[in-house]
């Protein structure tokens, strides 16, 4: 089965590049990573750039529109994203746990729908 | 010769109720889907009352169900022509026609697959009335009726809840077995959690005029005794099942005639099932030696020299109060230090456990906590500050939702 982990913080909650621990902090995603390929677990992995970049797009007018952010009303924002092939959610729970930003931040765990053709 | 309709009714109902675990479990374990194995199991259910009519009863009941179910599965397999279509799932429909060939006579032979059931029915990634309401639907064999007026849930509701658990299980890739060993501990405790809360919520019912669903209690203690045999080497798996049995063995001297709630002190202890008792001290006798104390192997013994006393008077303060030390220093819950204070009240002065109680009132959960006022009350009276006493009757009385708690304790303030 596959499922997306994905990675929530409060803004500001990760260590700051330039810090003494974001190298740290780095160097445990390169780890994590590394490990999830090396299980054959790896299918895809990114993270994202901060939540100042988003646009939200809508066409619930019957038109597109588009909204800059969002912003400050989530407390918690998407950071990235790890999608796993896990034989079961208790191995996807070991990896969402290994994954550095658990540590301070939420990683919500979702299997990926299987369409029937 | 065909049996009596009621008999064999009752013959059906008494094989569903004791076997529908296992061979629900089994199912799951061929193949893999709680809803599946639950709806041929049902039907194979309904089809034995027609059968045994006409055919007599099956030399074991429970290994037709299970045969009878299985041809069920695989027949609803054979008629999804798109796994027929699937090559490699052609093997599997041939292995379980193997399987279906082997055609068992006696559960025995049968693996019980209830412990891995357990696991998933308990797993962490579902909340905790789910676990309740699955384990009590696939283990316990209950039906949803009986869960929901047990629970004081809407069948609706429950339905909904169990659905919406057997979907999750499914979608999310919940797994059927035992969990790795990193994660077994926490595992079992969850199991082990789900029961106390059935049997608790049986014992002392939090609301409603019913201080006893004994069923529910009945139901906790099968289940734990299920637990028990299956996870031998487990300590805390016997602890509890020893607590709950202690616990109940206590049941019909709780209430009086008039249903109302009597504390342990004014119970009539001739009314206690020394069977019970019995079983329950000697299986936590059996277990403390082997020196993997936890929460509930002393919450047992504490039980246990409570049923040892044959008065109110004869009490061994001085070790229920070394437990609860031994208790507390594992888990160090302000309901423990409770508990210890009340000892404290007996071993010491009602003086020094007033000054630990009064430490105990600042966690903020303790100012709901009803039977914590309830203890502040009969503490204060032994110190003679009758006030004080009065202040937190009330305030235990005016916490309490069990109706016959209540009357038990507005009695308590027409005395005082």
């Amino acid at each position: 089965m596959q499922y997306i982990c994905l990675i929530y913080s409060a803004p500001g909650s990760s260590p700051a590049p330039g810090t003494p621990e974001f190298g740290a902090y780095m160097q445990a995603y390169m780890d994590f990573t590394e490990e999830a390929k090396q299980k054959g677990a790896f299918v895809a992995g990114d993270a994202l750039q901060s939540i100042d970049t988003a646009t939200t797009v809508t066409m619930e007018t019957g038109k597109v529109e588009t909204t800059d952010g969002p912003f400050a009303e989530t407390k918690e924002t998407l950071g990235g994203y790890y999608l796993l092939e896990c034989k079961d959610l208790d191995e996807a729970i070991v990896y969402a746990s290994k994954i550095p930003t658990a540590q301070h931040g939420r990683i919500e765990v979702r299997p990926i729908m299987v369409f029937d053709q | 010769m065909s049996s009596p309709p009621a008999q064999l009714e009752q013959t059906i109902e008494l094989t569903v109720r004791e076997e529908w675990g296992r061979l629900l479990a089994s199912l799951v374990a061929g193949f893999g889907d709680l809803q599946l194995a639950e709806d041929v199991l049902q039907d194979a259910v309904t089809d034995a009352l027609t059968n045994w009519q006409h055919n007599g009863l099956p030399q074991s009941p429970a290994a037709w169900l299970l045969t009878n179910a299985r041809r069920k599965a695989i027949d609803r397999f054979r008629r999804n022509k798109r796994f027929t279509e699937l090559q490699p799932d052609i093997s599997y429909l041939q292995e379980l026609e193997q399987l279906d060939a082997d055609e068992p006579d006696t559960m025995q032979i049968i693996p019980d697959k209830r412990l891995e059931l357990m696991f998933t029915c308990c797993h962490p990634a579902l909340d905790q009335k789910s676990q309740v309401a699955l384990t009590l639907r696939t283990i316990a064999g209950l039906s949803n009726d009986e869960i929901a007026s047990a629970f004081i849930d809407k069948p609706s509701t429950l339905a909904k809840r169990l659905t919406r658990a057997k979907q999750k299980i499914a979608l999310a890739g919940i797994p059927y077995g035992v969990p790795d060993n990193a994660v077994i501990e926490e595992r079992i405790a969850a199991i082990l959690a789900v029961i106390y809360l059935i049997f608790n919520e049986g014992y002392s019912a939090s609301s409603g005029s019913n201080l006893t669903r004994q069923e529910l209690s009945e139901e906790a203690i099968r289940l734990a005794r299920i637990t028990h045999e299956l996870l031998p080497e487990h300590c805390e798996a016997g602890g509890l099942l020893a607590l709950m049995l202690l616990h109940d063995s206590r049941r019909l001297a709780r209430q009086s005639f008039t249903g109302e709630f009597i504390s342990l002190e004014d119970q009539d202890r001739t009314l206690w099932d020394q069977a019970r008792a019995n079983e329950g001290r000697a299986l936590i006798q059996s277990i403390l030696p082997r020196g993997q104390v936890g929460p509930y192997q002393l919450q047992a013994s504490v039980s246990a020299l409570h049923t040892e006393a044959t008065t109110w008077q004869e009490t061994d303060w001085p070790q229920i109060a070394a437990l609860y030390r031994l208790l507390h220093n594992i888990s160090p819950t302000p309901v423990v230090q409770l508990n210890l204070a009340v000892a404290v009240s007996y071993t010491e002065s009602p003086e020094v456990a007033l000054s630990m109680l009064n430490e105990v009132g600042q966690h903020p959960e303790m100012k709901t906590y009803q039977p914590y006022y309830a203890a502040c009350a009969d503490i204060f009276q032994r110190a003679e500050k009758t006030a004080e006493a009065q202040q937190a009757l009330f305030k235990a009385i005016e916490l309490t939702e069990n109706e016959k708690e209540k009357a038990y304790l507005e009695s308590k303030r027409i005395l005082n």
